[in-house]
């Protein structure tokens, strides 16, 4: 079931709105530029920071769609007779997610990286720093859309939810994505294994608790 | 066989009491038709037997189950066999039974009320479950639907099935009743 679970999140992603966060991180990472004025030293000295923010206020987009529809339409109960863990639904979830939201965001980092003046061999730190930590933000979007489904302006709450919950990740990614050796990108990936580890049993916890 | 056993359930919901003291017991080829006015628990109860709620005292016990709520569990934008066929099972047969083979193509956003309703029942024929429950299962049905729900269940029960119904209409006269909130 878990297998045909993943598939099912992809098919209805791409039917959806699967390429919004990743053009909302791109509009973000053209809008610093503006702000910020043309200087590509300062630019290529704030990219990796920048790329973060856009990566995480993009990971915001899609909580509202990850969990709620499923619980008020009552898959999710079906899933449970069906005899699928709530656990396997997370994992599922966050599997399905993940495929339809990081390739595509990191396919936006590209133009992103060049419009905040990094070029040539400097855009592969962050680039590896947001591949890694891409896993993470799909898994908390998860979590935090099963922490918030079925509450009145669930969008909301989940952003202000999932925003604390990843700054430890994005301490690190960001430290990593500014090319500071491979001490921040290991402590990174821990933190992102960290989060895949948990994401899964906090979403099986709410999904039950959302049931009483 | 027994499908379903439960003693001395207690369910106590939002600080309420629903129920209390409810014993359950289905067998094989048995029908028990659950009747009580509006908020008395009936949907609870069947959501405790489907092992979605856990009784706040008591203990009840269960093999498969399939149940019929009021919630549709089809993806919208999927043809309706496609949509059912997520939920493994002979789809075609619970199409079939239901009379929605003709539906097969179409979209589930488009189906109306009724066919929804056929295509929750559809998907709780297919199950194959032994056990089936059914949330006000003649809700939006018309005359020909009834009689199909009505043959479906008869079949069910002849080849060994069990069915716990909440209705506010009358079902066959061979159901056992419980009466809720009495």
């Amino acid at each position: 079931m878990t297998g045909a679970l993943v598939t099912r999140e992809v098919r209805r992603a791409l039917h959806g709105a699967a390429w919004l966060p990743a053009i909302f991180f791109l509009l973000v990472a053209t809008l610093v530029p503006f702000a910020v004025g043309p200087d590509a030293k300062l630019l290529a000295r704030i990219a990796g920071g920048t790329l973060w923010i856009a990566a995480l206020t993009a990971a915001l987009l899609p909580i509202e769609r990850l969990i709620e529809p499923d619980r008020a339409d009552g898959v999710l109960d079906q899933l449970a007779i069906a005899g699928t863990s709530e656990e396997a639904i997370g994992v599922a979830k966050i599997a399905g997610h993940w495929l339809t939201f990081g390739p595509l965001l990191l396919l936006a980092a590209l133009p992103g990286s060049f419009l905040l003046g990094l070029e040539g061999r400097s855009i592969v730190a962050p680039l590896t720093a947001l591949a890694i930590g891409t896993p993470a933000l799909a898994a908390l979007a998860v979590a935090v859309a099963a922490l918030t489904a079925g509450l009145p302006r669930s969008g909301a709450l989940g952003g202000l939810l999932l925003m604390p919950l990843a700054i430890p990740l994005l301490i690190f990614g960001a430290a990593a994505a500014g090319g500071e050796g491979a001490g921040p990108l290991k402590l990174e990936a821990a933190i992102a294994l960290l989060i895949l580890a948990a994401a899964p049993f906090v979403t099986g916890a709410a999904i039950r608790a959302a049931r009483t | 066989m027994r499908l379903l056993h439960a003693e001395a359930l207690v369910l106590v919901r939002g600080g309420r009491l629903l129920f209390e003291g409810i014993d359950l017991h289905l067998d094989a080829g048995e029908a028990l038709h659950v009747t009580g006015p509006n908020g008395c628990g009936k949907s609870s109860l069947l959501r405790l037997a489907a092992g979605l709620l856990r009784p706040s005292a008591g203990h009840i016990e269960h093999g498969g189950v399939a149940l019929a709520d009021d919630h549709l569990a089809l993806d919208r934008e999927l043809p309706l066999g496609q949509a059912l066929a997520f939920w493994k099972g002979d789809t075609a047969d619970g199409m079939s039974a239901m009379g929605i083979v003709h539906l097969a193509d179409v979209p589930v956003r488009l189906l109306s009320t009724g066919q929804q309703r056929r295509a929750r029942l559809a998907r709780v024929i297919a199950s194959r479950a032994p056990l089936w429950l059914l949330d006000e299962p003649l809700n939006g049905l018309d005359a020909d639907g009834a009689g199909r729900l009505t043959k479906a269940i008869a079949t069910h029960r002849k080849v060994g099935g069990a069915v716990l119904a909440a209705s506010h209409q009358p079902l066959a006269a061979d159901w056992r009743q419980l009466e809720l909130g009495a």
